[in-house]
């Protein structure tokens, strides 16, 4: 098959499906080697990126998926009528503290925020940002909750190795304002002792 | 009157953000805290929301023991270092709970300013799927008690009327709020009139409070401690049609003032 055969098959595949698709699925579809696909796909990716497109393919999920590119979300929501949609604080920091630590139980996240988080849980339950992902072996065997598909969609991540560190915090921030001293296992790629204080 | 109803504000928020954030606002290192500094503006803190007759959870009270044990703690006397062992600082404990926790607000700040479906980017078939939020508050309850008291501050009120026990119906308020946001955002400092007596003030706080538990109004901020704004989610016709469907008993449950 043709390169640019491939590309645009592709990219039409990739039109019509709204969720990311993965390479097992462009296999089966379009009969190609896995390999193949996945070059055309990040030729594609850097295309979309450098021409004067408002969609862009990224790679997220563990497949690919074409998002509009941020710069026009102020077009998009004003085209649908909508407010920006967003996540409270505390639900966003319930959902730090299960990116990074799953799997875990309520209470020990309860104990991390010091407050119950029984509602939080329930609503992120509802929105399937997190699941259910086994008991955990103490007595009284208490549920043990991780991070979804969903959850990598919606922050656009590949995998959930993909989490930001707190050294990309430092990076943002110009100067540190953390300061962590112990060593984090659950962090992908441990920060170093970025102990900047002024 | 104790016996008026408590409203409940599902904020979710607990003592450590509370002691995190007056440990910001006081600019103090957070491995040295003044104990007996943040104690008290903690036990401040407690009284106001008591005051507005807010549920204050079972953990606020827990820490609030804690920081007095430590209180106490640190005004006594070093003891003598009879054992090879090393004297702790009683406020270990705490700090490490406030650092494993502030961690996990950076984090979730880092989360935040991904690019994210429904606001930043969007795919097809799920942008009308946005997801919507069941409350809009991005400025915490302790933000919003900080910019209460000063309004409670500011206000001169008038010794000669505090007698009159005012009935004020906070739908009533609710919907003047509305009415004040029609037309775009508005600074909270701006929701209270000056003419405002001490009763009206706690209602329109209250009532702000109540459209955010409702979820019809999004209390915001651009920068940390920056002015506070208000604006409406959706409609105010909306708002109006919502506001008329709340049950009565919420105008029950605000505090009445006894000088």
């Amino acid at each position: 098959m043709e390169r640019d055969t491939l590309k645009s098959i592709i990219e039409a595949l990739l039109f019509v499906s709204g969720k990311p698709i993965d390479l097992d699925k462009f296999k089966e579809v379009i009969g190609e080697e896995r390999s193949k696909i996945r070059d055309a796909l990040h030729e594609m990716m850097e295309e979309y990126q450098s021409s004067a497109k408002g969609i862009e393919i990224v790679e997220v999920a563990g497949g690919y998926q074409m998002r509009t590119k941020s710069d026009f979300s102020e077009y998009i929501k004003n085209f649908f009528q909508m407010k920006p949609a967003r996540l409270s604080r505390p639900a966003m920091e319930t959902l730090a503290i299960i990116a990074y630590r799953q799997p875990i139980t309520r209470s020990e996240i309860e104990y991390i925020r010091g407050v119950d988080s029984g509602g939080i849980l329930r609503a992120l339950l509802e929105r399937k940002l997190i699941r259910i992902v086994g008991k955990k072996d103490v007595p009284g065997r208490p549920l043990l909750y991780g991070t979804t598909r969903e959850f990598l969609e919606l922050f656009g991540l590949s995998n959930i190795k993909d989490l930001p560190t707190l050294k990309d915090l430092d990076e943002i921030n110009g100067e540190s304002e953390i300061l962590i001293e112990e060593k984090e296992q659950v962090v992908p790629e441990r920060n170093d002792n970025n102990d900047s204080r002024r | 009157m104790n016996s008026a109803p408590k409203i409940k504000l599902e904020i979710f928020e607990g003592p450590l953000d509370l002691l995190l954030h007056l440990i910001k606002k006081n600019e103090v290192d957070i491995r040295d805290i003044p104990v007996a500094v943040i104690t008290k503006q903690y036990m401040e803190y407690l009284e106001l929301m008591r005051f507005l007759n807010l549920e204050i959870a079972g953990e606020f009270l827990v820490m609030a023991s804690t920081l007095l044990y430590l209180k106490s703690r640190m005004l006594l006397p070093e003891e003598r270092e009879d054992d090879e062992e090393e004297i702790e600082d009683p406020r270990k404990e705490l700090v490490e709970r406030l650092l494993e926790y502030k961690k996990f607000k950076d984090l979730a700040e880092l989360l935040e300013k991904r690019k994210l479906v429904n606001r930043d980017v969007f795919v097809r078939e799920t942008a009308y799927n946005a997801i919507k939020d069941e409350m809009h508050v991005e400025v915490s309850l302790f933000d919003l008690l900080d910019a209460f008291r000063r309004i409670m501050e500011r206000s001169k009120f008038s010794e000669i009327y505090e007698f009159v026990s005012e009935k004020i119906n906070i739908k009533e308020v609710m919907l003047s709020i509305v009415q004040k946001l029609k037309n775009g955002k508005k600074q909270f400092d701006e929701l209270f009139d000056s003419s405002y007596t001490k009763e009206h003030i706690i209602a329109t706080f209250i009532a702000i409070l109540e459209l955010a538990k409702i979820s019809l109004i999004r209390i915001y901020q651009f920068e940390l401690f920056g002015p506070i704004y208000i604006t409406l989610l959706v409609s105010a016709e909306i708002c109006r049609k919502i506001i008329s469907e709340i049950g009565d008993e919420i105008g029950e449950g605000y505090p009445e003032i006894n000088n």
